[in-house]
C-alpha cells in the first residue's frame, strides 16, 4: 500500500499477503534440505504405567528406516522446567498418547510404517480420568494460570447471599476443547557444524530457543530459531511443545535434517487442550437488581506431569460490583493429557458460566440482561480496587444493543416462532486482562531513505509484520512503504511471544521506543548518513513490566440471534454482533479479521466444539477433525465486530489493548442466552448439541412450561 | 506406466510406479512410492509447498487441487493412480504474465486469511465450486425447484455450503465468501 496519511489505526493490507494467497510462505516442515530424514512419534497405548520393553527389530527392518529412538537411547536432556518435554527419558507413562518412541526414516512414508512396526510392552496401571467436583483428590493450588491466586474473599458471600432476595445457584460445565490450529504442530532441526538451525511453528522462538539451550546443553548463540511462518497456535504453540525436542534429539541422533511434522489425531495428547471446567455460580442480589454477593467455584482438571489449572474464576473478579464475594478454583490431578493454554484461558470458560448466570439473574429479576450488567457496574475494579485505566463496557452495551436491534426484542421466552424454528436472541459482557511483557527491538535508518525495523515478533496470522510497521511509521514519522519489517527468527532482537493479546503492546512497545530514539539521532545527525545506516536499540524492560496503578482490561459486549429447530434440535446463529471497547485500534482491517475469528471460535465452543475424556480409555474420544467439529463455513453468517475507540494514557505508546482473545470470551454466553430466549429451556453445558436440545426441549414441554 | 523391481527381489511387491502428471501445464514422471499421495508428491518431490497438510485425512481441506479441473483432497489420493492427471496447485492459478489469478486478488483485498495455511487450499476449492455451479451441480441448499443441469447462482448461502470442507481456524469465513463473491461472473 503506497504511503498512508494516518499510518496508526489505518487498514494497511497484510505484508506476507502475496506469499500466503501464492503458496510460497513457507511454514516450518516446508523445509527442504538434501538428506532431510523423516520422524514419526509413537504414542503411548495405556493410559498410565511404564514401558517394560521396546520391540525396535520390525521397524528397523522397514526399509527407508533409519533409527528408532527411544527412552533407552535417546539423548539425555538436562531435565527441563516444562515436564512435558522430557521426552524419551525414562519408562513412566503418564497419560494415553505420551511419546514412547520415535522413528527416524528417510521418507515419511517410510516412518510412518515404522511406527507401526514398534512393539511396546507396558505394565499398566489402573487411570482415574474422570472429573468430578466432589473428586477426593481436589485441592486448592497456590495460583492459577496466570500466576494470580487461586482464591480471592471479600466480606462474608456465603451468609450475604444466603440472605439475598433474589438468588440464583446454578452450574455449569465446559468440556475440555482443543486448539486445533490448522498448521499441525511440527519442526524441522539441522546442523550446520556446531550451529543448530530449527524450524518450527511456535507462537515465540526467542522462548523456544532458550528452551532448547537449557535441555541440550548448548549455548544460546549456538541455536537459530525460526518461525517466519505459522499457521494459527491460539495458545498451543505458546511454548515449545514435544515435536521440538524431538527433532533436535533426532539429528543430533542421525546428523541429519529431521521433520517431526505431528500427525492430527496425536496433537490433543502433547500440544495441551484447554481443561474441563466445572463451575458453581451463585448471585445473590436485591429487588432492585444490584449485585449483593458473587461466588464463583471452578473445578478443574491437570495432569500427573505438570500443574496447569485454568484460571475460570478470574473475570468475576473484574466484573461487576459486589460488596460480598469469593472466587475459588480447585484442581484434580488425573492421569490426562496436560491442559495448557487455549484462546483467552480462564476468561473464555469463566464468561461462559458468569454471563449465563447474570442471564439466568436476569431473568428472575425480570430486569433486562443489558441494563443488569449496567446497573452493577463498579466504580473500582471489585477484587483490587484499583481505579480502571479506561472502562467502556456500558457503550459497548449501548452500542451493541443499538446496532443489534435489541430494543425491539420480545423478553418473553419461547414468544418468536417460524414454523418449527423458535427465534431468540441473547446478550453476554466479555473482557479481557491488558498484559504487556518486556522487549528489544532495533530500528535503522539506510542511506536510501528507507527503514529497517527488526525485532522477534511472531506473526501467527494476526498481522504482527503490518501493524509492527505501522507503529514504526507512526514513530519515525515516515510512509509506511519505507519501512522494512524483520520478523520471525531468534536471531533478530529477543522478544516475547505472540500470547495473552500481548504482542502488540510488548513489541510494539519496544518498536516505538526504538524508532523514537532513531529519530533523535537522525535529528542531529549531519551529512549522508553511512553505508550500513544508523540504528538504535532499545529494551523495554523496566518498563513495560511495572506494576500500574490501574486495573486494565479490554471489553466487550456480545449479541447473538439463534434459531432453534424444534424438529431436529439444531441450533443455528443468524447473527453474532460484537462491540468492543480495546484501546486504540491499530490496524482497522486485521483487527476486524481478529474480532470475528475469536467469535467464529466462540460459536464452536458453544454449539459444535467438545471433547470428551473417554473413561475406560483414558483417551479423548473426538481427536481430529472428523469428530472435533470445529466451525465451518455453513455455520458461520454474518459476522460484525465493531469498536468503540478508547484513548487510554496509561497502556503503551501505542495506547492499545490486546484484541486477539476478546472476541470469544461473550460469545458462547450469548449464544446459550439466545437459546434460552428462544426455548425457555436454559442448557448449562456446552457444547449445545441437537442432543442436548431435543432432551431440553423436552423436558420442557413435560414440564408444561 | 513403467515400474521397479523392488530391491529384495524379483518376487517381492514391487513398491515404486513411475507416473507421470501434468501439473501446472508441466510434464513430470516421477518413480512413485506406491504409498504416497499427491500431495506429498506436490511437497516433497516437485518442491511445490502451496497445497497444505492439516490432517492428511480428508478433514480439512487445505491440501484442495485441482485434479482435472475438479478440486480434490490431494492427501487421500494416492499418486500412482493419477498417471496422465493434469493437476493444478495454487501456484499455477495465475494466468501467463499475471502475478495474481483474480480470486488471490480478492482474498487480498477482502483480507480473507489470517494464519494462510487454509488459504491455498480455500482458493483452489472456491474455483472448482464455482466450475461445478457453473456446470449446474446443485448442492443441499440449491432451490430443488431449480432447472436441472442449468448454471446455478452463486449466493452466500451456496458459498458457504460449497466451501464447508475447508475449515478455517483462524475464522476467516465471511470474508473469504465476500472474495468469491467478488469474482463470481
Amino acid at each position: 500500500m503506497a504511503s498512508v496519511p494516518t499510518v496508526l489505526g489505518a487498514p494497511a493490507e497484510r505484508r506476507e499477503g502475496l506469499e500466503k494467497v501464492t503458496g510460497t510462505a513457507r511454514y516450518a516442515a516446508e523445509q527442504p534440505r538434501p538428506g532431510r530424514l523423516f520422524a514419526r512419534p509413537v504414542p503411548a497405548a495405556i493410559a498410565r504405567g511404564r514401558v517394560t520393553g521396546v520391540e525396535t527389530a520390525a521397524a528397523l527392518a522397514v526399509p527407508g528406516v533409519r533409527a528408532v529412538l527411544t527412552h533407552e537411547n535417546a539423548p539425555r536432556l538436562v531435565e527441563p522446567d516444562d515436564a512435558t518435554l522430557a521426552v524419551l527419558q525414562d519408562a513412566r507413562v503418564p497419560h494415553r498418547g505420551w511419546f514412547v518412541a520415535l522413528v527416524v526414516a528417510d521418507t515419511a512414508e517410510a516412518a510412518r510404517a515404522g511406527a507401526a512396526a514398534v512393539r511396546v510392552a507396558y505394565d499398566a496401571e489402573d487411570h482415574d480420568v474422570t472429573l468430578t467436583a466432589a473428586h477426593p483428590a481436589s485441592y486448592v493450588p497456590e495460583e492459577v494460570g496466570g500466576g494470580y491466586p487461586a482464591r480471592a474473599e471479600h466480606g462474608e458471600p456465603e451468609e450475604v447471599f444466603g440472605s439475598s432476595a433474589v438468588r440464583v445457584d446454578v452450574a455449569y460445565r465446559v468440556p475440555p476443547l482443543h486448539n486445533h490450529p490448522m498448521e499441525p504442530h511440527a519442526s524441522t532441526a539441522h546442523w550446520d557444524g556446531e550451529r543448530l538451525t530449527v524450524h518450527t511453528s511456535s507462537q515465540g522462538s526467542t522462548v523456544v530457543r532458550a528452551t532448547l539451550a537449557q535441555l541440550f546443553g548448548l549455548p544460546e548463540e549456538r541455536i537459530t530459531v525460526v518461525a517466519e511462518h505459522v499457521g494459527g497456535g491460539f495458545g498451543s504453540k505458546g511454548t515449545p511443545r514435544p515435536d521440538v525436542v524431538l527433532a533436535v534429539m533426532a539429528t543430533r541422533h542421525t546428523g541429519r535434517p529431521v521433520t517431526v511434522a505431528l500427525p492430527r489425531r496425536m496433537l490433543p495428547a502433547v500440544v495441551g487442550h484447554r481443561a474441563p471446567t466445572l463451575h458453581r455460580i451463585r448471585l445473590g442480589a436485591a429487588p432492585d437488581g444490584s449485585l449483593t454477593s458473587v461466588l464463583h467455584e471452578v473445578t478443574t482438571h491437570t495432569s500427573r506431569v505438570k500443574e496447569f489449572v485454568e484460571q475460570a474464576a478470574m473475570p468475576a473478579r473484574v466484573m461487576y460490583a459486589a460488596p460480598h464475594s469469593r472466587t475459588l478454583h480447585r484442581v484434580v490431578p488425573l492421569d490426562v493429557p496436560s491442559p495448557s493454554w487455549m484462546r483467552a484461558p480462564g476468561e473464555a470458560p469463566g464468561m461462559y458460566a458468569l454471563e449465563s448466570a447474570m442471564d439466568e439473574l436476569a431473568g428472575e429479576l425480570g430486569i433486562d440482561p443489558v441494563e443488569l450488567r449496567v446497573l452493577n457496574e463498579p466504580d473500582r475494579e471489585p477484587d483490587s480496587g484499583k481505579p480502571f485505566s479506561s472502562r467502556h463496557l456500558v457503550e459497548c452495551l449501548r452500542e451493541g444493543a443499538r446496532r443489534f436491534g435489541w430494543s425491539r426484542r420480545d423478553p418473553r421466552p419461547g414468544s418468536h416462532r417460524e414454523g418449527p424454528l423458535l427465534v431468540g436472541s441473547g446478550v453476554a459482557a466479555a473482557t479481557y486482562p491488558v498484559q504487556v511483557s518486556p522487549s528489544t527491538a532495533e530500528a535503522r535508518a539506510l542511506p536510501d531513505g528507507g527503514f529497517l525495523v527488526r525485532v522477534n515478533a511472531t506473526d501467527i496470522g494476526t498481522g504482527a509484520r503490518t501493524v509492527l510497521a505501522q507503529v514504526a511509521a507512526d514513530a519515525l514519522g515516515a510512509p509506511l512503504d519505507r519501512v522494512r519489517i524483520e520478523v520471525g527468527s531468534s536471531d533478530l532482537p529477543s522478544a516475547p511471544l505472540a500470547g495473552g493479546s500481548s504482542g502488540t503492546a510488548s513489541w510494539g512497545w519496544s518498536v516505538h521506543e526504538a524508532c523514537t530514539r532513531l529519530t533523535e539521532r537522525l535529528a542531529v545527525h549531519a551529512g549522508p548518513l553511512p553505508g550500513d545506516g544508523i540504528s538504535a536499540h532499545a529494551d523495554t524492560t523496566g518498563t513495560a513490566d511495572t506494576d500500574s496503578p490501574w486495573a486494565r482490561h479490554a471489553f466487550g459486549a456480545h449479541f447473538a440471534e439463534v434459531a432453534v429447530d424444534t424438529v431436529t434440535g439444531e441450533v443455528r446463529v443468524r447473527r453474532l454482533l460484537g462491540v468492543y471497547a480495546a484501546g486504540h485500534i491499530l490496524n482497522a482491517r486485521t483487527a476486524r479479521s481478529q474480532f470475528v475469528g475469536a467469535m467464529t471460535m466462540g460459536l464452536g465452543m458453544a454449539l459444535t466444539e467438545g471433547s470428551t475424556m473417554d473413561a475406560a480409555f483414558g483417551d479423548f474420544t473426538e481427536a481430529d477433525l472428523a469428530a472435533y467439529h470445529v466451525p465451518a463455513h455453513a455455520d458461520v453468517p454474518e459476522i460484525e465486530a465493531h469498536w468503540i475507540d478508547e484513548h487510554d494514557p496509561h497502556l503503551n505508546p501505542m495506547g492499545s489493548k490486546g484484541i486477539g482473545e476478546i472476541g470469544i470470551v461473550g460469545t458462547p454466553a450469548a449464544i446459550g442466552n439466545a437459546v434460552h430466549h428462544a426455548t425457555g429451556s436454559r442448557l448449562r453445558e456446552l457444547p449445545l448439541t441437537p442432543d442436548r436440545v431435543l432432551t431440553a426441549l423436552r423436558e420442557g414441554r413435560t414440564r408444561g412450561r | 506406466m513403467g515400474s521397479h523391481e523392488d530391491r529384495d527381489g524379483d518376487t517381492a511387491p514391487r513398491r515404486y510406479s513411475d507416473t507421470t502428471l501434468r501439473v501446472n501445464g508441466k510434464p513430470h514422471t516421477l518413480s512413485v512410492d506406491h504409498r504416497r499421495v499427491l500431495l506429498d508428491v506436490l511437497r516433497e518431490d516437485l518442491d511445490l509447498w502451496g497445497a497444505k497438510k492439516g490432517c492428511d485425512h480428508g478433514q480439512c481441506g487445505a491440501c484442495t487441487v485441482l485434479v482435472d479441473g475438479r478440486r480434490l483432497n490431494s492427501c487421500l489420493l494416492l499418486a500412482v493412480a493419477l498417471d496422465g492427471c493434469e493437476v493444478t496447485t495454487v501456484e499455477g492459478l495465475a494466468g501467463d504474465g499475471e502475478e495474481l489469478h483474480p480470486l488471490q486478488r480478492a482474498f487480498l483485498d477482502r483480507d480473507a486469511f489470517q494464519c494462510g495455511y487454509c488459504t491455498p487450499g480455500q482458493i483452489c476449492s472456491a474455483l472448482g465450486a464455482i466450475t461445478e455451479a457453473a456446470a449446474g451441480h446443485p448442492s443441499r441448499v440449491t432451490d430443488p425447484a431449480a432447472p436441472s443441469g442449468e448454471p446455478v447462482r452463486l449466493d452466500k448461502g451456496e458459498i458457504r455450503e460449497r466451501l464447508s470442507g475447508n475449515l478455517c481456524r483462524c475464522g476467516a469465513y465471511p470474508r473469504i465468501v465476500e472474495a468469491v463473491e467478488d469474482v463470481i461472473p
